[in-house]
């Protein structure tokens, strides 16, 4: 399969990150990574990812499944998390993502029709202090209110 | 950047550089004593340095207090085998936000600490190990390990003592059960995030079951300090058998919440009082989750103590990892016992069977009980159920669920029983 550039060069330093024979590490930032730049973990780049670190496809398989931010299918192009864990629901967290979900008029992990927003309802994302707490794909927010969560959904839309 | 404004209170030790200009720059590192800790380890010997690190009386600060100089004591350092050490920046313990800001805002500070841990044990090869969330700190570290390397902090001769040491970001991927040191040591493999048996410890038999010192972000970055100052200084600032300064992560119902660096050892009550300028609204207390959601809930009574992993661990609870919950009279207890139960019922791994059902069914209890669906033998059955868990787990996550459970319960049993008539009616 045919990587960007930038991704070609981020899979070279990561398999020159661990000892020789130890490739299989680079297995999970490798993922994460070509995640960001496909939209999802495909079937392809589990092959691709396999054969770089030597392992059974079926090995990529079991760390994709494992772990929570890599997931098959693409989200929309803006990912909302929301936590609504225990510092966030004392400050409005949990009424943030019922907000959230009527707004997009979508549930957990589903992807607006147009494919611009996806929502999560996420575990602990180590924003307690400045709570409630969002983030859009990697970028936090913190102490989000319904109306500043408004804000971001439409300067969001219009920046496309 | 800062998110919220300092505290007079505080004792700035590991923040004593947070909001100068470029904070996170060698540059700056380097005009604020930085890497001076590193020159005095090179011309100390392993055993000066771990004796320094012994007196400071440091305990982990990823929750479990182990000290620190012992921990890197373990380490063989005579093995053939090849020696890591592996920095858990894995922060994911509900309540907690301290290792974002130590890394954000000092990143350099980390890896110097990492360089002593390095020196003492004769590693030679270090790993970062982020959580997947925390992209933008990757990007910070990286820059940082870059600029090291051209300065020569890192690398084949480092300041020309002829020591060796690489330094690697690695990310996790969402998984709170990879900040377990075992399970991390897997997913750095390239594994699923699952624990192994113990012993051997990492310190024997670690990453790629070679000897690892393995700590907590806020432990490697107290090093330079206690090496910089001395051991002594830095235990005095802390109380009997627990040294040094912490960050608090102060959350919930409070007028300021943030994160302060305190001495060890602060009160409880002062803390939400000074620090965080009382409860919000000035309602009163009823409850606080001292260290983070693995740490049993103390009523407001409870709450003039001392915040040392001695007095919360005679409280029957933990210092934990610096995450304190304040809830406030309206806080509904079944309701905080529920989400977190929902949230290790998510994170449990699933390798142990006790943890995995266990939480499952736990969370399940819990939610009817919440939802108005509850039956009064549920609340025997919560802490029967959680007490067959103790114990019964390769790794703490298990116990870390069901003891604050059994604290819920045990301490706010009226409020569970008021959830039997039509579910939650609390204020909010």
């Amino acid at each position: 399969m045919t990587l960007s550039a930038e991704l070609e060069a981020r899979f070279e330093k990561l398999l020159k990150s661990y000892p020789p024979g130890r490739e299989r590490s680079a297995v999970v930032p490798m993922l994460l990574y070509a995640q960001d730049e496909l939209g999802a973990a495909t079937a392809e780049l589990v092959e691709e990812v396999a054969r770089r670190t030597g392992i059974t496809p079926l090995q990529v398989d079991e760390v994709v499944t494992y772990y929570s931010m890599l997931h098959r299918r693409p989200l929309g192009k803006h990912h909302l998390q929301i936590c609504t864990n225990i510092s966030c629901l004392l400050s409005g967290g949990a009424e943030l993502w019922g907000h959230a979900c009527k707004k997009l008029g979508i549930g957990n992990k589903e992807v607006t029709q147009d494919g611009q927003f996806s929502l999560e309802e996420v575990e602990c994302i180590g924003a307690c202090s400045w709570a409630p707490a969002v983030q859009v794909n990697y970028e936090f927010q913190h102490q989000m209110t319904p109306e500043k969560l408004d804000r971001l959904i439409e300067s969001l839309r219009k920046a496309g | 950047m800062l998110y919220n404004p300092p505290s007079p209170l505080e004792v700035k030790v590991l923040t004593r550089r947070f909001g100068l200009a470029n904070s996170a720059s060698l540059e700056t590192y380097l005009a604020n004593d930085g890497y001076l800790a590193l020159r005095k380890a090179i011309a100390m010997t392993p055993e000066q340095i771990l004796e320094e690190m012994k007196a400071s009386n440091l305990r982990g600060r990823g929750g479990a207090g182990f000290p620190t100089g012992m921990k890197w004591g373990f380490v063989p350092r005579n093995s053939p085998k090849p020696k890591y050490v592996v920095a858990n920046a894995d922060e994911s313990e509900p309540g907690t936000c301290k290792d974002r800001l130590l890394m954000e805002n000092d990143p350099h500070q980390l890896l110097e600490g990492m360089l002593i841990a390095a020196l003492a044990v004769d590693a030679h090869a270090g790993y970062i190990y982020v959580r997947g969330e925390y992209r933008y700190l990757i990007e910070i570290l990286e820059r940082a390990i870059a600029e090291a390397y051209e300065r020569g902090y890192l690398g084949g001769n480092i300041l020309g003592s002829g020591f060796r040491f690489d330094a690697y970001v690695h990310t996790g991927a969402g998984a709170y059960e990879c900040g377990e040191e075992s399970a991390l040591l897997e997913s750095l493999e390239g594994k699923r995030g699952i624990p192994r048996i113990r012993p051997p410890f990492p310190a024997v038999a670690g990453l790629y079951q070679c000897p690892t010192v393995l700590n907590n972000v806020e432990s490697y970055a107290a090093a330079p300090a206690i090496l910089r100052d001395g051991g002594a200084a830095f235990a005095a600032l802390g109380t009997a058998k627990n040294g040094g300064t912490r960050l608090y992560c102060l959350s919930g119902h409070v007028n300021k919440p943030g994160v302060y660096e305190l001495p060890m050892g602060f009160n409880l009550l002062r803390m939400i009082e000074e620090v965080g300028g009382g409860v919000r609204g000035g309602k009163k207390l009823k409850a606080v989750i001292p260290g983070g959601s693995s740490c049993p809930v103390l009523k407001a009574e409870e709450c003039d103590i001392s915040m040392d992993f001695d007095s919360l661990a005679k409280a029957r609870s933990m210092l934990g990892s610096g995450g304190v919950v304040v809830m406030d009279e309206d806080a509904c207890m079944v309701r905080a016992a529920m989400r977190i139960m929902r949230f290790y019922a998510h994170e449990s791994c699933g390798w142990c069977i006790p943890c995995r059902e266990g939480t499952l069914w736990l969370k399940k209890i819990l939610m009817r009980l919440e939802e108005g669906g509850g039956v009064s033998s549920d609340i025997p059955l919560i802490g029967e159920l959680a007490r067959n868990m103790l114990g019964r787990t390769f790794c703490p996550l298990g116990d870390a669920a069901a003891m604050p459970t059994i604290a819920f319960v045990e301490k706010f049993r009226e409020e569970f029983e008021a959830h039997l008539n039509g579910g939650c009616q609390c204020p909010s």
